[in-house]
């Protein structure tokens, strides 16, 4: 394996800068790395990607080298290469959400944050896989083939961001976009040893991004280093008048806060742990490393403090009345009239458009999504919509109470960011609740639109498997979240010597690696 | 299939009759209620279109802040108060030419509310009577695609063999009005409703924020109607007859569903909640959609949008700049310009009050504007089968044609070649009567010439104007204006010849 794809983004642009290298050349070394150890084909890889553009990533990279060669380059990553998870509109480039009822649409259009990707100069490697329309903890839910934890090919890679989350700790990609409605960025993070981030609620553009649930979804960085989200954050974050939701107010300074964090000083910052989102339900070595790494941030001179949020406790429920009933409405306009599959009714000579809508809806969505729709469609239902949707927005309000009064006493709160490691593939496919319990630290700040970080805290003792922790700031405070995390960062990578992920599989079974 | 139907005063003998009125309008914004695709009326299919109005996935509706304001306008002009704070929600339901299977409507939460207005009617002895109708809500709301169902007799999606769909409409901004249950109208409720939606389209025309055009759909009215046992006090099973598409058909389905209704209760039966279709050609309704109050559209508000809540002070500001209520108008010009009520009721069903104002304004004299708008040009606006304010000349030309009457440089036979020519293209008033040469001629020497020829071909009318019978010139004057081609100066005309044979 090329050393260079093991770098960061930040030292891939300073090595940019520098001329140390080219970003044709590292857009190729991550390219041949997919080729690799993806193996979408055989079904024994990663299958990180389920649409690989060589092409287009390369054009971009030689772009990049010319204005890098110019002295103007576009951003501070630009040139360096990234991942975009398949549920964004990518002009020209096949958006599938991994459905097949979208199998084959290639959207006319780029989502705002790939339009923000490509103006600042970074290649889209390709599209990643994902549990289908986002509907998932393990991206088994995808209807192309479940993504492999890079750390154990046995085990699922979090979701419904697994391709994303797994691309970038396999070194396929330095960074990839993720999208967080219930933990679909953090959760992923967590069980692969990465960076995931889901921003506040309107800080990053929406337009383009395939809603699962519109008052919910955030799009987010995924990568190795609580900086490399900072510097992707700033370039995909800001105001979009396409986005009536996206706030209209200058970001506050995230990388600069992550850059003064990594001092590993945190005097006078008060974090709270959230009593409600530790101890029971929670696997021993999750805990385990989360008690060790508040106790270095307490180390490092912050104040921490147990917080009680009682109506977390409600939020799994909350979550998932909320999220299904705008699902279910999201996912009608799939019925095969415009674009996607068309299946016609079995038997039937001369079909109604309505037989071709039921009958592709039938073939083209898996059983999650089904659910989904069902449970979304009984909320909305009048004569239920008081009882199930309209109580859910009352406790959704209580949860937002929660952490504005937490955030009276405290400046951060924190938690295990999922209750296990990574399971085995199959183990919680049968068992929808179980599946869903992976979600239940997660969903609090998609309740609220507040902002959440997971970062790597450990591997757990008892299966070597990574484990996150989640820290949670108040609305418009993102920048608390690199402050913080990137000083944990720093404090756990100097126990660790390194990076978490140096101590990942490499993968590739050659051992005639190109040493740099 | 014919139905039973009950004469409409037996019908009223039995029943009362409540109405529901729900008109929808179209705004002439030029761009669409949540994206910025233009709205212009007859484009090729699916060329006004964008991710957003397609309802193509990832894709975001943004709100058009000129329709809400036109809303706002239209709420003022109907007594409504208007919501400080208000919500977009989502209608559910498949239909192939909703782009995203759901409508961006508003629910629970209209941006104007309780309003009323009082319409004035002719009833069947001549008297005009007052009515007040009361306004529940009026709403903001995306229109759909329209479908075209090829094949098949009825031009409906049964039986056809395919159907096409154009995405232009879908996206345009509705105004959807809708009235409380019109009670007491009793035989005039027809009348009632046809003045309502008539006065309401003068609104709204005032309003400048729509072209209300029935006949195009960018006005549409549905009309709910049901029978009660007379006197009882309840409302009946009420049925709701689509798309009603000019004035006199909101009267004649009115009327219709009446006495059908009746019928249908009086032979013992029930009245079906439904969709009606009414047809213009034959005058009936006919069964559509069954409808029920179990209809679930999933109403949730639309998560996409930010709550529309209008200023106060921006309110206060639209309330005080609303034009004069069209019936006050009408009243006032008819006073100034002092037209028979006949005559204002023609001005206004010809839709020519504006051109008539600004013709007057431009300095045409208030019968010379009427004669040319509601003569001259309606006849050619019929023959094109288009509105008055479409043909191809302005208010100022015609103003120009009639000057140039007033001060004798021409006739009104030449002006009507002065108006053919304006509308074939040729250039202002004044082009085309210097390059079709329709000026009258005044001069002496072409006149006197044509004079001389006229009194040597009639020798025996010459003689007789000799011989004093001054009256006798007429016909040599038709012989100049025929050598003329009626391009001469009939007064200098009968001079000279007076002259030459004094």
């Amino acid at each position: 394996m090329s050393q260079l794809i093991r770098r960061t983004a930040a030292e891939l642009a300073d090595a940019l800068a520098a001329g140390e290298t080219t970003s044709v050349e590292l857009t190729q070394a991550h390219l041949d790395r997919i080729g690799k150890i993806d193996g979408s084909a055989d079904g024994r890889g990663i299958h990180a990607f389920l649409h690989v553009d060589a092409e287009g990533a390369l054009a971009a990279a030689a772009a990049a080298d010319e204005r890098r060669a110019a002295g103007t380059p576009a951003s501070a990553l630009d040139g360096v290469p990234i991942a975009v998870k398949d549920v964004l509109a990518t002009q020209g480039l096949p958006t599938t959400c991994g459905s097949k009822i979208l199998e084959g649409w290639v959207p006319p259009y780029d989502a705002t944050v790939v339009a923000r990707l490509r103006q600042a100069g970074l290649p889209i490697l390709g599209k990643t896989n994902m549990d289908e329309f986002a509907m998932g903890s393990s991206t088994e839910h995808s209807a192309y083939g479940p993504t492999r934890n890079p750390w154990d090919l046995s085990r699922i890679p979090g979701g419904s961001g697994g391709g994303s989350a797994a691309a970038v700790a396999s070194f396929e990609a330095p960074l990839a976009l993720g999208t967080d409605t219930g933990g679909s960025i953090r959760q992923p993070g967590a069980v692969t040893g990465t960076v995931g981030v889901k921003p506040t609620y309107g800080g990053v553009s929406r337009y383009g991004l395939v809603a699962m649930a519109n008052s919910l979804d955030q799009v987010g960085p995924v990568t190795r280093s609580v900086l490399d989200s900072a510097l992707l954050h700033e370039i995909i974050g800001g105001h979009d008048p396409r986005d009536s939701t996206s706030i209209d107010q200058p970001l506050p300074p995230l990388v600069e806060s992550a850059r003064q964090g990594a001092a590993g000083d945190l005097s006078g910052v008060r974090i709270g742990v959230v009593k409600e989102l530790t101890g029971e339900g929670y696997q021993a070595g999750v805990q385990q490393r989360f008690d060790e790494a508040i106790a270095l941030l307490v180390d490092a001179g912050a104040e921490v403090v147990e917080v009680s949020c009682p109506h977390f406790v409600h939020a799994l429920a909350t979550y998932y009345l909320i999220m299904p009933s705008e699902a279910s409405s999201n996912l009608a306009r799939f019925d095969a009239m415009r674009y996607g599959l068309r299946v016609g009714p079995a038997g039937v000579a001369d079909p109604s458009a309505e037989q071709v809508m039921r009958a592709s809806r039938e073939a083209g969505f898996g059983d999650e999504v089904k659910r989904r729709i069902i449970l979304g469609t009984y909320a909305l239902s009048s004569g239920y919509y008081d009882a199930y949707y309209g109580q859910a927005q009352k406790v959704r309000t209580l949860i937002s109470r929660d952490f504005e009064a937490a955030f009276g006493k405290v400046d951060v709160l924190a938690s295990p960011t999922a209750p296990t490691t990574a399971f085995p593939i199959g183990d919680k496919i049968e068992d929808p609740l179980a599946m869903y319990l992976n979600d239940i630290a997660t969903i609090p700040a998609n309740l609220a639109g507040t902002p959440g970080i997971s970062i790597p805290a450990g591997l757990a003792p008892e299966d070597g498997l990574p484990v996150g922790l989640q820290l949670l700031a108040p609305a418009l405070a993102d920048d608390r979240l690199y402050r913080v995390g990137a000083a944990a960062e720093t404090l756990l990578e100097k126990q660790w010597g390194g990076p978490l992920l140096a101590q990942a599989p490499s993968l590739e079974s050659s051992t005639a690696e190109e040493i740099r | 299939m014919s139905e039973t139907l009950v004469p409409f005063d037996e019908a009223l003998s039995k029943f009362d009759p409540a109405m529901g009125l729900e008109v929808h309008v179209e705004l002439n914004t030029a761009t669409k209620m949540f994206c910025g695709c233009p709205t212009e009326f007859g484009a090729e299919p699916n060329t006004q279109t964008c991710p957003t109005c397609l309802g193509l996935p990832g894709s975001m509706p943004v709100v058009n802040g000129k329709a809400v304001e036109s809303a706002i306008r239209i709420g003022l002009a109907l007594n409504c108060s208007i919501a400080p704070w208000c919500r977009f929600a989502r209608k559910n339901y498949f239909y192939p030419d909703m782009p995203k299977n759901f409508q961006t409507s508003q629910y629970d939460e209209p941006i104007c509310f309780d309003g009323w207005t009082d319409v004035q009617f002719e009833n069947a002895a001549g008297e005009t009577e007052t009515f007040h109708v009361e306004i529940e809500r009026a709403h903001m709301e995306e229109d759909t695609g329209k479908s075209l169902h090829v094949g098949g007799s009825t031009g409906r999606i049964q039986g056809a063999d395919h159907s096409l769909v154009d995405y232009n409409r879908a996206g345009i901004p509705l105004i959807e009005i809708v009235t409380r249950p019109i009670v007491g109208a009793r035989e005039n409720a027809p009348l009632v409703a046809r003045a309502y939606v008539a006065y309401l389209r003068e609104i709204i025309l005032s309003l400048g924020v729509s072209d209300a055009r029935m006949e195009q759909g960018s006005m549409r009215c549905d009309v709910n109607l049901s029978l009660a046992p007379r006197g009882s006090g309840a409302l009946g099973t009420r049925t709701e007859t689509k798309n009603v598409n000019s004035l006199r058909s909101v009267e004649r389905a009115a009327r219709y569903e009446v006495t059908r209704q009746a019928a249908v209760l009086s032979g013992g039966g029930s009245v079906l909640q439904e969709t009606r279709h009414w047809h213009e050609d034959t005058g009936v309704t006919t069964s559509g959609r069954e409808k029920s109050d179990a209809d679930d559209y999933r109403y949730f508000p639309e998560p996409d949008l930010v709550p529309v809540a209008p200023p106060p002070e921006w309110v206060e500001e639209l309330r005080a700049s609303l034009p004069e209520d069209p019936r006050q108008k009408r009243t006032r010009l008819q006073a100034e310009w002092g037209y028979t009520d006949l005559e204002m009721r023609d001005v206004v069903a010809a839709g020519a009050v504006t051109l008539i104002e600004e013709t007057i304004a431009a300095g045409t004299s208030a019968q010379a504007a009427r004669k040319w708008w509601l003569s001259e040009l309606a006849r050619r606006a019929n023959e094109q089968g288009v509105e008055l304010a479409e043909l191809p000349i302005t208010t100022g030309q015609v103003a120009r044609i009639q000057a140039l009457v007033d001060e004798g440089s021409i006739n009104d036979k030449l002006a009507r070649q002065v108006f053919d020519g304006v509308l074939a293209g040729e250039g202002s008033p004044d082009e085309v009567v210097a390059t079709r040469g329709l000026a009258i001629v005044s001069d002496d020497g072409a006149l006197g010439e044509a004079v001389d020829r006229a009194i040597a071909a009639n020798p025996g009318v010459a003689e007789k104007i000799r011989a004093g019978k001054v009256a006798a010139a007429g016909a040599l004057i038709g012989a100049v204006m025929k050598d003329m081609r009626g391009q001469a100066d009939a007064g200098r005309v009968r001079e000279l010849i007076l002259e030459k044979l004094s």
